[in-house]
């Protein structure tokens, strides 16, 4: 009999069909070992103009400044920023996905941790640019460290949220980029063991560290990613903190609110199981991998997605509530003139954010939609417009009326160098995505192995038969003496 | 650098993995190491290894985050350059929380991921022998160590009733010993072990 680990039937398998560790194994590694198809390289083709696109708009930019840009007065914060906090908000849903599930341990997470965390890194990455690039004088990006300078030394301001905020994003970078790429090695130890041409040989058995799968290094292995995860839960809550802190802590209305902190990682979570669909969906069709990423996980996620969707909704509400509460004039023209008035200048995007956020996701309530996959990647696009929109809102509609009438500025639209820098990020994080889904397994397969024998479709049916059994046949079957 | 002699055995089942673990070692053999191509919960109290205490450095390495963001932040704002912000004290802790909080995760994800690849002797480029290439795929592979006391034909045997298959006898380089760091067991070489292995097999 095999060594079988109990799990209650009513849960779905997370790996369907009949498999044993070294069918995992090869299914997971086909991919890799395989050249790429012709629909990976029209994709990558695709990313890389992209990112050249983004890398021309952004000499341009260099060469001839931030005034490249439509940003005006009052409109300081524009695109860019919002690009920003969309990106480091899809970064979320990785470490979440791997740390704070490890801890509730939800056996589905293996199915998709993987991909996700590398999501994570590649949005991070493209989140980065966007403050570096808006500081103009890029060359002096490093004035943002802590570092003796020669002028005093003069040190940078730890009591200012944007400091916080270069602490976080490169903490986060750092932690996610260590936790994946810790979970990586016993798989990259696989591929290594399989190789057979000369060059992956090289590559698997560099990046493999040496690894052997000794119990010793598994058992801290086990410890350190029990404690990494621990970490990255409070770290990964932190960070969007941090940034919603960017905006609560100064005194423009629509900013200053206390609410945000919450709401802002909700949007993030929210966003983030967004685009992990989007990937996903399309990566197990592509890949052949719908026996581990199943119409389960699918399920799952989207379940989230309802659930922080509908998070998102009540702190609009709550917002439009504690706006009108405060009977502050300047708070009202914020929220009920420049938002929630549609025929004011961006009242449109408001209603877009509201549509996209809050209304679209409810479809998840009905099993069926969330079942379905077209129906799951068109929403995880919507989804992604719409938390796009939400910080457009945030940002643009909060400044570009000031006080005063006459510091009312024009209505702010992105040059094409702008929108270029924004595609460019596309170019970047898919360009990263592809070569991962190329290169490495894009599901963890120790962590399947791990689980195979408790969730695995083939396994679970014969727990149901040891389960159905009568007393006496079981115990005619497996019982032994244990004094022989 | 010792090259030793090894007899391995497979296993393909954890249900019978987990008591030729036991029986191995009440029988005394010396189990060199199990490789598994998944950690498998419990083996390593099955072979009597103890618990590591990589999380108590992740602690330590914590503590020293915070101490140094503290210490640091504390000195540069209101020793080396007070400056007044906003008529705010010059030593305003609340504010201080994130990055405190920031740096103590850094250190000790970056401190315990390079304790674990000390402890563990990871690194990009190293090499190792573990005896079958198939333990990262989908077997459990048995290494026990020969001692001048081994009878090699009754190990043999021995592994085999166990339900271990494919058993044979192997000169590897070695790895490390269970649970400990050795100086001995430094990054593979090849060249030197070959060397042994004819020695030794002469």
């Amino acid at each position: 009999m095999a060594l079988l680990r109990y799990e209650s039937q009513v849960r779905a398998p997370l790996v369907e069909g009949v498999k044993d560790y070294h069918q995992v194994t090869e299914d997971i590694c086909r991919p890799v070992e395989t050249r790429p198809t012709k629909a990976w390289w029209i994709g990558f083709i695709i990313s890389v103009i992209f990112l050249l696109f983004g890398i021309v708009s952004v000499t341009v930019q260099v060469i001839y400044g931030v005034g490249q840009w439509n940003l005006n007065r009052t409109v300081g914060w524009g695109w860019d920023i919002t690009n920003f906090v969309w990106w480091i908000g899809i970064g979320h849903a990785g470490t979440l996905i791997s740390a704070i599930l490890l801890l509730f341990r939800q056996g589905w997470r293996t199915g998709v941790n993987r991909a996700a965390e590398a999501m994570t890194i590649f949005a991070v990455m493209c989140a980065g640019q966007f403050p570096v690039w808006h500081m103009g004088r890029v060359w002096d990006a490093f004035f943002v460290l802590p570092y003796p300078n020669t002028r005093g030394p003069l040190w940078v301001n730890f009591n200012s949220p944007l400091l916080w905020d270069v602490f976080a994003i490169s903490t986060y970078f750092t932690v996610s980029v260590l936790f994946w790429y810790s979970g990586l090695i016993p798989d990259l130890a696989t591929l290594r063991d399989r190789a057979k041409k000369k060059w992956s040989k090289f590559f698997y058995g560099a990046a493999a560290f040496g690894w052997t799968g000794s119990t010793k290094h598994w058992q801290r292995h086990e410890s350190l990613s029990l404690v990494l995860a621990g970490l990255s839960t409070p770290l990964v809550l932190s960070v969007h903190t941090i940034v919603s802190f960017d905006f609560a802590t100064s005194v423009v209305p629509g900013w200053h609110t206390t609410i945000f902190p919450p709401y802002f990682v909700a949007g993030a979570i929210f966003s983030g199981f967004a685009m992990v669909q989007t990937l996903l969906v399309v990566t197990r069709k592509v890949l052949g991998l719908e026996e581990y990423i199943t119409i389960e996980h699918i399920d799952v996620m989207n379940k989230i997605i309802v659930l922080t969707g509908s998070i998102v909704g009540i702190a609009y509400l709550t917002e439009l509530f504690m706006s009108w509460y405060s009977a502050v004039k300047y708070e009202n023209f914020a929220f009920f003139e420049n938002r929630l008035n549609l025929n004011s200048p961006y009242g449109w995007s408001y209603w877009l954010m509201m549509g996209c956020n809050v209304l679209s996701p409810q479809i998840f309530w009905i099993r069926k939609m969330r079942r379905n996959i077209i129906v799951t990647f068109f929403m995880s696009i919507l989804v992604n417009i719409g938390m796009w929109f939400e910080r457009f809102v945030i940002i643009v509609t909060s400044i570009y009326r000031d006080y005063l009438p006459s510091a009312w500025s024009t209505y702010y639209t992105p040059t094409i160098w702008e929108v270029g820098f924004y595609l460019g990020t596309f170019g970047l994080f898919f360009t990263c995505y592809f070569l991962f889904a190329k290169f490495f397994p894009v599901i963890a397969i120790a962590e399947i192995k791990h689980i195979l024998k408790k969730s695995g479709e083939h396994y679970k049916a014969k727990m149901t038969e040891l389960e159905e059994q009568k007393l006496e046949t079981f115990v005619e079957k497996h019982g032994h003496d244990h004094g022989a | 650098m010792p090259v030793k002699k090894f007899i391995t055995g497979n296993f393909y089942d954890e249900a019978v993995l987990f008591p030729a673990v036991k029986k191995a070692r009440r029988a005394g053999y010396k189990i060199h190491d199990v490789f598994t191509p998944f950690p498998i919960h419990g083996l390593d109290k099955a072979m009597g290894l103890r618990d590591t205490s990589l999380h108590t450095a992740g602690f330590i390495y914590g503590i020293t985050g915070t101490a140094t963001a503290v210490g640091f932040i504390t000195w540069a704002l209101t020793v080396d350059w007070p400056i007044n912000f906003g008529g705010k004290p010059y030593f305003s802790l609340p504010a201080w929380i994130p990055i405190t909080f920031e740096l103590t995760v850094l250190f000790a994800s970056v401190g315990m991921v390079l304790t674990f690849c000390y402890l563990c002797q990871l690194a990009p480029f190293v090499k190792k022998d573990h005896f079958n290439p198939r333990s990262t795929d989908d077997t459990f592979v048995m290494a026990l160590e020969c001692t001048e006391k081994t009878n090699e034909e009754e190990a043999i045997q021995f592994l085999k009733e166990l339900g271990a298959e494919d058993v044979k006898v192997q000169y590897k380089e070695t790895g490390w010993w269970l649970g400990r760091y050795d100086k001995d067991t430094m990054p593979f070489r090849k060249k030197e072990t070959e060397h042994h292995k004819e020695t030794i097999t002469q």
